[in-house]
């Protein structure tokens, strides 16, 4: 019987909850360890973590590291990363984009009050005029329920994780893209999606002074 | 006969320099646009060749590829440098997004003000000899194996030898505690294509200089 992968990270969000997001739509149970200060020197010594740094995931008898990579092996293990090269391209180009979305978003609690509401009104923006158009569009194009090769990708799931945060930021967000509304509605009726949302579930909520401060404390910033 | 990529960008490192170095040392010809006002890259914008707004761009097999990490794979799988199956494109994938984040810090090294410049080389300095080089020292004299990955050339190679010139610019002596790498560079410097990449007159671009900056600044409007 194969073991469940393991997840090794701080209790939050963070780099990790792409991964929990992966996992979790592929009907993927896991485990997960959360770290302590200790944990991580622990982790570091004992030579688990490649580049001295989390997420790490233990997985199929590897100890990986880098969140791409593992996003990467596990959608390509569980069938979401396309039928060819290209579909692979199209996938990844989306999810590029929808990592450099979130990735302005999880900057946020990071950051001193006037940086964080002009990150705010950026965030706004890029997400209404430079991402959501993109997805709006290609789901405009072909009609489809999927991004990619009508078929479910990892490219669908990071888009509703980001649709998601962005509504949690500014819960209008959607209001001039009636495809990405139906897209999320579709996507979160998904069996495993909708376990996902569900309380109790591995996902995190959003990151609070608690989370920040943690964060800060474990990773010496 | 099948079209050469075509490269759009600045004339310059950036963001693409990894993309050029794949593509040579893939064998692979390409040819190259570079822009020099901001009204270029509006234009490119608004006739929907960027799908984010933003480059690099690669025009490859009848696509307009964007975001360097997606241009990057499709080529490292379509010219066969990704390994041979899931488990060695993992290894690969980690390898090269280590390297990814050293090159984060010589790719911010110019827009950094003068008077950090000095802490930055000694970080740039301390996270190679420290938290990257040691790694692959490590799996060279762990397989004694020419190449990093399943004892064949791959994307990981190329991305370590782009990632160690470019470290040396700043910090020369900086392999100076790595005879593995030091050996490894040896050996990619003479592997045909690099060696044709590494001379006068290749696609290779030289190291940002202030030109460069100003160029950046005005293109990307960065401020």
């Amino acid at each position: 019987m194969a073991e469940k992968p393991k997840l090794h990270y701080t209790r939050g969000r963070g780099k990790m909850e792409s991964i929990r997001w992966l996992l979790a739509a592929a009907g993927v149970e896991f485990e997960e360890e959360f770290i302590e200060k200790e944990d991580l020197e622990k982790l570091r010594n004992d030579g688990s973590l490649l580049f001295q740094q989390v997420p790490m995931v233990e997985i199929d008898g590897m100890k990986m590291v880098q969140t791409r990579a593992i996003l990467c092996y596990i959608a390509g293990k569980y069938n979401l990363y396309g039928k060819d090269l290209k579909e692979r391209a199209w996938i990844d180009m989306y999810v590029e984009g929808t990592t450099d979305l979130m990735g302005m978003i999880m900057a946020l609690p990071f950051q001193a009050a006037d940086v964080k509401e002009k990150n705010i009104a950026l965030i706004t923006e890029r997400a209404t005029t430079r991402y959501f158009p993109v997805y709006e569009k290609a789901l405009k194009d072909h009609g489809q329920d999927y991004l990619v090769g009508n078929k479910l990708s990892w490219a669908d799931i990071h888009l509703l994780e980001a649709i998601l945060m962005t509504e949690e930021l500014k819960s209008d967000i959607l209001s001039a893209f009636p495809l990405l509304q139906a897209f999320k509605t579709k996507m979160s009726n998904m069996p495993t999606i909708k376990k996902f949302l569900q309380p109790g579930s591995p996902r995190k909520p959003p990151p609070d002074e608690n989370y920040v401060a943690t964060v800060m404390k474990i990773f010496k910033l | 006969m099948s079209e050469k990529p075509r490269l759009t960008y600045i004339n310059g490192r950036g963001r693409m320099e990894s993309i050029r170095w794949l593509l040579a040392a893939a064998g692979v010809e390409f040819e190259e646009i570079f822009l020099q006002t901001r009204e270029q890259l509006l234009k490119l914008g608004q006739d929907g060749s960027l799908m984010f707004h933003q480059l690099p761009l690669v025009e490859i097999d009848g696509m307009k590829l964007v975001q360097c990490r997606a241009i990057l794979s499709y080529i490292a799988g379509k010219y066969n440098l990704y390994g041979k199956d899931l488990k060695e494109r993992a290894l690969i994938d980690m390898y090269v997004e280590g390297i990814s984040d050293l090159m984060q810090l010589i790719l911010m090294f110019p827009f950094s003000p003068p008077e950090a410049k000095e802490k930055n080389i000694a970080t740039i300095s301390e996270k190679a000899t420290e938290r990257y080089f040691p790694v692959f020292e490590k799996v060279l004299k762990q397989h004694g194996q020419d190449f990093l990955v399943g004892n064949r050339f791959s994307w990981a190679d190329v991305q370590l030898m782009e990632a160690i010139l470019a470290v040396e610019e700043k910090v020369p002596s900086v392999l100076s505690g790595f005879p593995q790498l030091q050996a490894f560079k040896t050996k990619m410097s003479n592997m045909p294509t690099i060696k044709k990449f590494l001379q006068p007159g290749s696609p290779r671009k030289p190291p940002p200089d202030e030109n460069y900056v100003a160029t950046v600044m005005k293109i990307f409007k960065l401020d």
